[in-house]
């Protein structure tokens, strides 16, 4: 037969999973606008609050605490109202509640992939859950807290409870949408090739679903910690939902930026977390689109 | 051939006909098709779109089954009206827009037929693959995912992951339809060199004539919807083949003669067509 060269192409010079150099990546990072804009972006925030709050004292902001203020307090050895990065009552709020969003998360995650992917799998289940989960999705989390508090007994499992419900109905629903995602040819390829249904829900429908789910995961992260914030304020007795209501009533209010704050950085790193976590399981899919 | 003949792979399709029921409108998909392949043969449909072809696979894959009519592999009733052989190794099929599973590995893919059905463990498997995959041109990529591969290497790696499970048949549903000219007749050239290597019974759908006289021992034309067998024609060309073949006077004749049988059909199918739309 006669030789022909076979084009190989797409092997570019570097491989698409190859992993950037660091300095590389450095360099493109200072070269390009985003670190700058970011800088412009964040400073710009604090200047405003500095300036309406602390130096303007404009009408409705007059009240506020202080940007200044509050940094000191946070950054204060010995805080005026008992919390900053310096003490153990800080940390302690912060443990209690990072504790129950693990748990709530981690339990949704199990039982609402688990679900989704009964219900994906097996029409007979679909057509049992699917009606009452579009009834109690809608309810509204905050609707639940009486119900939770009826139901669980003592204070922290109706917390753990609320927060993992939250998270739990969104993970339910983008793991069924992942597993309706897939192409029908992956099953008929998977069944031709003489995979079990067992092997065709670990080879196929998992891995076939994951980035749906992982998009829930995303969400349902959120959606944790929103519903542990309200919980806390009705039930807790410990906690940053807990805590910002409780600054709040006794006017300590740089503590209670101080909270919010933290409220906010740890949002930002359990969904960074998630997202890192998604992009190891789903290599497949980051190489490709780093390859585009 | 003789020594293949013996495994087997005789494709019988007796009277066959598909009739599709949406909403009470009877769509006939094919009518009363009879045709049989050899052991070993390769068998080309040809057809403009819509004819059916891709109803046909599907029935000998167990995908679907027929209204009217049965067909054969070998001995064994693959699907009759109410009945239908679930799909399985012994029918591989190399999908249209390709089925790679992109979340795994090229060499997991290729292996994954032989393992789940017990028929070799994974170092057999992976020997075997890599053999395979290099007999084509693709040594190397075998833990890159499909996602990172170009069309044409995609397509050698599904035609080698359907011969790792050693088929009866092999179904082809125009798997070469989306590669450009050139990527595609190194790629056919390939799938005729595995298949001199070991003849199988082809099953290979497509609507390019030059494709189906370059490859098929027979090729059988069919009508516009709904699809009937117009004509069989048989391609008496040596094998081993290579692009030389096509500019040979006996294939451009072969080529003349299908296209002549089909242009008629693909008015038809076209005029069909632009009625549907008005």
């Amino acid at each position: 037969m006669a030789q022909l060269i076979v084009p190989t192409p797409a092997i570019v010079t570097i491989e698409p999973g190859a992993k950037v150099p660091l300095i590389l990546r450095a360099r493109r990072l200072v070269r390009s606008s985003r670190p700058y804009l970011m800088l412009l972006g964040v400073s710009g925030f604090f200047l405003a609050w500095y300036l309406l709050v602390d130096n303007l004292k404009l009408w409705r902001f007059r009240e506020l605490p202080g940007f200044i203020a509050s940094i000191r307090e946070w950054v204060n050895p010995d805080p005026l109202y008992g919390v900053s990065l310096f003490t153990a009552e800080y940390y302690s709020h912060i443990w209690a509640s990072v504790y129950r969003v693990v748990c709530a998360f981690v339990l949704a995650t199990i039982l609402g992939v688990a679900v989704g992917i009964l219900m994906g799998w097996r029409r007979i289940f679909y057509g049992l859950t699917f009606p009452i989960l579009e009834l109690l999705r809608p309810i509204p989390i905050l609707a639940w807290i009486p119900l939770a508090i009826l139901l669980l007994p003592g204070r922290e499992l109706p917390i753990i409870g609320l927060t993992f419900l939250a998270a739990f109905f969104v993970t339910i629903l983008n793991t069924l949408l992942g597993v309706k995602s897939i192409d029908q040819v992956y099953f008929r390829a998977a069944r031709s090739l003489g995979f079990s249904e067992l092997a065709i829900l670990r080879h196929v429908i998992l891995p076939g679903a994951l980035p749906y789910v992982f998009v829930g995961l995303q969400i349902a992260m959120g959606a944790c910690w929103f519903s542990l914030v309200a919980s806390e304020i009705v039930s807790g007795q410990a906690g940053l939902g807990y805590k910002v209501w409780e600054t709040y009533y006794y006017v300590q209010f740089e503590t209670m930026v101080i909270i919010m704050a933290t409220l906010g950085f740890l949002g930002y790193l359990s969904s960074a977390l998630v997202r890192f976590v998604g992009n190891r399981l789903m290599r497949w899919r980051s190489r490709i689109l780093a390859g585009v | 051939m003789a020594v293949e003949a013996a495994r087997g792979g005789a494709l019988s399709i007796r009277h066959a006909g598909k009739v599709y029921d949406p909403d009470g409108a009877n769509v006939v998909a094919i009518d009363d098709v009879s045709f049989d392949t050899r052991p070993g043969e390769f068998c080309v449909v040809v057809g403009p779109s819509g004819c059916g072809k891709t109803t046909l696979l599907n029935t000998i894959a167990g995908f679907d089954e027929l209204t009217v009519g049965e067909i054969f592999l070998d001995d064994e009733l693959l699907t009759t009206p109410g009945k239908r052989l679930m799909p399985g190794a012994d029918r591989m099929v190399v999908f249209q827009n390709g089925a790679l599973f992109p979340w795994k590995t090229v060499l997991w893919n290729v292996t994954c037929g032989p393992i789940q059905q017990g028929k070799m463990n994974r170092g057999e498997a992976q020997v075997q693959a890599r053999e395979l995959l290099s007999r084509v041109g693709l040594r190397g990529i075998e833990n890159q995912y499909p996602g990172e591969l170009s069309g044409g290497m995609k397509r050698r790696v599904e035609i080698v992951r359907a011969l790792m499970n050693d088929p009866k048949v092999l179904l082809l549903d125009e798997p070469f339809r989306a590669l450009d000219a050139l990527t595609k007749s190194v790629v056919q050239e390939y799938l005729l060199e595995l298949y001199d290597a070991s003849p199988k019974t082809v099953f290979f759908i497509t609507h390019d004539v030059e494709e189906a006289v370059f490859l098929a021992d027979k090729i059988v034309i069919m009508t516009t919807r709904p699809g009937r067998v117009l004509k069989i024609v048989d391609v008496d060309i040596d094998r081993p083949r290579d692009y030389h073949v096509l500019t040979s006077g006996h294939f451009l004749k072969l080529e003349n003669d299908v296209r002549a049988a089909i242009h008629g059909e693909a008015r038809k199918a076209f005029e069909a067509g632009e009625r549907e739309l008005a």
